[in-house]
């Protein structure tokens, strides 16, 4: 739900400030017990008609376009009221604008057999102030103190991918939590897009030709795919042996699988267009690992748009040295597909695997014990989950070779850092010795030669004084990419 | 007793009050060590030293002085290089704390010097590295350590009639015979730095084991023999050795060396008469003329000596000693092969078997005639 107040900002440029809470129906607290969630953004708000159905009707998704976005069927906001509802038979409070004069609270319930929203109360607010936003309120039966860290760390990481957002939450026992935002700089929005024709399905491309207006198969391929012009369209339609001219409305259920095998098959179409797509960016990434992590060293890189089966992506990827990265026995990942954290499931995860494996740190100066953290954040219309948990990413090979890349890229910059610092410790201890040594020295001679005065030692320490700083020129040069 | 000339002449460029003059020699040259270091440093170099290398090459054996030198190549330590710095500043330090001991007459141990460096916040890692400090420091100024004062754990004994005049403060001018005490008197700091003022005795006879020595007071071998006896408890530590040297250069005495009947005893004789590699940077701790008497590989034939088995290492043993310049020679070269041909070893002990006083009246004044004749 955070996430779809995150994607109700995004869309429309609006700085997110999300408020969560969390409180205990009954003092005191036992786990597992009922609480009470609300969680208020300032997003674009809803508009009143549809708010019964986007909270009680499952699979209505508001987000049908091909943009990417966090959330894609609508299923994850209302699982989560449905389950309140199923284990605590309450209601939910919806209360909403889009910045009119008015301001709407829904009270609904779902009837879950026929998956349709029953409108408990509907009443109407004035809306001076112009607000727009969302705040949603139900009970739901939980156990906050075994949830409470990955709570807290889905937080964190959502800090990290969306340092401009601000985040509060408060816990059941009233702790405070705030994770302010560190720049007023947002991503730039995805634009929309027509699918490519790799990544279709069949049931999107009936759904295809119910809507078109188009009256030409060739018509409908330019209008309804992305970077299909009048010769592609032309070679492909030969290629799949279907009439340029036919009416899309007449194909058969046997030409219409003919069709989809055969854009399956066809390996002349241009790559995806990736503008559907809202990477992060390098600044922001940096932004956020070091508003969250304070690290000595960051280092950041984002990898050209890349496709796989007609999905374009884009891999970002970040390293974060010392600092406040503590020090454990491996790497420490972090996660993220279209700016969620991904947070179970690790060791299955692609990333895991390129870090942990395909990697070679010592390569880059990287020993163990090295207190490092590695960021990979995917985005893409459609992330190759393995699992419908959306937990974890799958070993596409496409994926994989940009993580890799992404890593070894800013892994680089780390093995530089790391150098230059080894370097820098290196000339320290010297002069140490240096300042340490020679003026004894001066002493025992002094008086193993019975002289008064002990020489002095000023100028030879200024002249090692002196090599040490010209090696460590150029400190702390973090690099982006 | 016949003596050689070549012994005369050399006794009499030492003359009395050697010890004195010697410890005038040692503190001008730790003086100079410092000097070359101050005056570098106020030059606006970074002070170094230089010394003779100590590696194994750089060891040759010395025919005409009979004993291990160091050969012309030289080590650098300079206070630019990061890795010489530290071993320069304790260098540097260890000459202080030695020039200390001397001018005041005190006398450390090494064990006390790896922790006096502490004072200083001058820590070595372990005494290992303490202890090369000092060697360094003896090849830097070419005395030992006994010369400033540094002494390992004493071991050693001498018993005879030999008188000693201290120059230990608060005994300047005290003098004392080493037959006071039955028991032998320790071969230590102040018997090291006494000068010799009177002596009866006509020879000096080295025994490796305390028990033998024992014996030879008991039995009066020093009147019977006119002899000075001194108990080298195994190998001889390097004051007893440059005591030796002192008691043949300095009063003419001859040196008669007696040890176990095996390779390691033959090499504690070995190393008082040509000094160890080891020491190859000191000069005046072998007695070239000092003879070895027995226990012998044919010792163990002739006289039917109750013996044991040589072990590998034992054996191991005579092959490298085959293979040393020190053992060139014909006693040597016949007592290693008999030993390698017999494969036995006996103790000096192993005379008991024909009675205690065997030994003494026996076979000591054979073995000692044996060897005059050589």
């Amino acid at each position: 739900m955070v996430e779809n107040s995150l994607d109700a900002c995004e869309i429309h440029e609006i700085l997110p400030d999300i408020y969560i809470r969390i409180s205990p129906e009954a003092e005191p607290i036992s786990d597992p017990g009922i609480y009470r969630l609300r969680i208020e953004d300032n997003g674009s708000g809803l508009p009143p008609e549809v708010i019964p159905s986007a909270f009680g009707q499952v699979l209505f998704g508001s987000k049908y376009k091909l943009r990417q976005t966090r959330g894609t069927f609508g299923l994850g906001g209302k699982m989560a009221v449905l389950y309140g509802q199923i284990t605590t038979h309450g209601q939910t409070t919806i209360i909403s604008s889009t910045g009119t004069s008015k301001m709407h609270e829904y009270v609904l319930m779902m009837d879950i057999q026929k998956n349709r929203p029953i409108v408990v109360k509907h009443k109407t607010h004035r809306n001076q102030t112009r607000w727009h936003g969302t705040i949603v309120e139900f009970r739901t039966e939980a156990d906050y103190a075994r949830a409470m860290p990955k709570i807290l760390d889905y937080l964190k990481q959502t800090a990290i991918v969306v340092p401009y957002a601000n985040l509060t939450f408060v816990d059941p026992r009233g702790r405070y939590y705030k994770f302010d935002r560190a720049t007023t700089l947002m991503p730039k929005p995805p634009t929309e897009t027509s699918p490519h024709p790799h990544g279709i399905d069949v049931e999107m491309l009936k759904r295809m030709i119910e809507a078109t207006n188009s009256r030409t198969m060739k018509d409908f391929m330019k209008r309804h795919f992305q970077r299909v012009g009048d010769a592609t369209a032309k070679r492909f339609l030969e290629f799949a042996n279907i009439g340029p001219n036919k009416n899309p409305k007449k194909l058969t259920q046997d030409e219409i699988v003919k069709l989809l095998n055969a854009t399956k098959n066809y390996e002349s179409f241009l790559s995806p267009d990736a503008s559907c797509l809202s990477p992060l960016g390098t600044e922001l990434l940096k932004t956020g690992i070091k508003k969250e992590l304070s690290p000595e060293f960051v280092a950041v890189h984002q990898r050209k748009p890349a496709a796989y089966s007609g999905f374009p992506f884009i891999v970002e990827a970040g390293v974060a040295y010392g600092g406040g990265i503590p020090q454990t026995d491996g790497i420490l990942l972090y996660r993220f597909a279209n700016r969620i954290p991904l947070l179970f499931d690790e060791a299955s995860d692609i990333s895991y695997k390129v870090t942990n494996d395909a990697m070679n740190w010592r390569h880059y100066k990287v020993i163990p014990g090295t207190p490092l953290a590695v960021f990979v954040h995917i985005c893409s219309l459609k992330i190759p989950y393995k699992t419908v948990g959306k937990e974890f990413i799958a070993d596409r090979p496409e994926v994989e070779h940009e993580v890799l890349n992404a890593l070894r890229e800013v892994a680089r910059h780390l093995a530089l850092f790391l150098s230059r610092k080894h370097h820098m410790e290196r000339e320290r201890k010297r002069l140490d010795v240096f300042s340490k040594y020679l003026p004894k020295i001066a002493v025992f001679s002094a008086k193993l030669a019975k002289k008064e005065k002990v020489p002095d030692v000023k100028k030879l320490l200024r002249s090692v004084a002196k090599f040490a700083e010209e090696d460590t020129e150029g400190e702390g040069s973090e690099e982006g990419a | 007793m016949p003596k050689k000339t070549r012994k005369g002449k050399e006794a009499k460029r030492e003359p009395k009050g050697a010890i004195r003059e010697r410890k005038g020699k040692v503190l001008s040259a730790l003086q100079e060590f410092g000097n070359r270091m101050y005056s570098q440093i106020n030059s606006g170099e970074f002070p170094w030293a230089k010394m003779p290398s100590r590696s194994i090459k750089n060891i040759f054996y010395d025919q005409k002085l009979r004993q291990y030198v160091l050969g012309n190549k030289s080590v650098k330590r300079s206070s630019r290089n990061i890795r010489h710095i530290k071993p320069l500043t304790q260098l540097c330090w260890t000459g202080m704390f030695a020039d200390e001991l001397t001018r005041l007459s005190k006398t450390s141990t090494l064990r006390d010097v790896f922790y006096s460096a502490q004072a200083y916040e001058m820590t070595f890692t372990d005494q290992q590295e303490s202890d090369n400090l000092i060697t360094d420091l003896e090849t830097v100024i070419g005395y030992s350590r006994e010369d400033f004062n540094v002494f390992p754990e004493e071991r050693s004994a001498i018993f005879g009639d030999l008188t000693v005049e201290y120059t230990l403060p608060g005994y300047e001018g005290r003098k004392l015979n080493l037959t006071s005490h039955p028991d032998g008197m320790m071969i230590g700091p102040a018997l090291t730095s006494a000068e010799f003022v009177g002596c009866k005795a006509d020879k000096v006879i080295a025994i490796e084991k305390g028990g033998l020595f024992t014996r030879f007071i008991e039995e009066k071998v020093h009147t019977k023999h006119k002899a000075l006896l001194i108990h080298t408890a195994g190998q001889a530590p390097r004051a007893t050795r440059g005591f030796l040297r002192r008691l043949n250069q300095e009063l003419d005495l001859p040196v008669y060396l007696f040890t176990d009947g095996d390779p390691w005893g033959m090499h504690i004789a070995m190393v008082i008469i040509s000094g160890s590699a080891n020491a190859a940077h000191l000069r005046d701790l072998n007695t070239p003329d000092a003879k070895w008497f027995g226990v012998y590989a044919t010792d163990i034939v002739d006289y039917k000596l109750p013996s044991d088995k040589l072990t590998e290492l034992d054996i191991k043993r005579l092959y490298e000693l085959k293979k040393d310049p020190r053992y060139e020679g014909k006693l040597w070269n016949r007592e290693i092969e008999t030993f390698m041909k017999i494969k036995k070893k006996a103790e000096q002990e192993a005379f008991s078997r024909y009675g205690l006083t065997y030994i003494v009246d026996e076979y000591l004044p054979a073995k000692l005639e044996m060897v005059e004749k050589d």
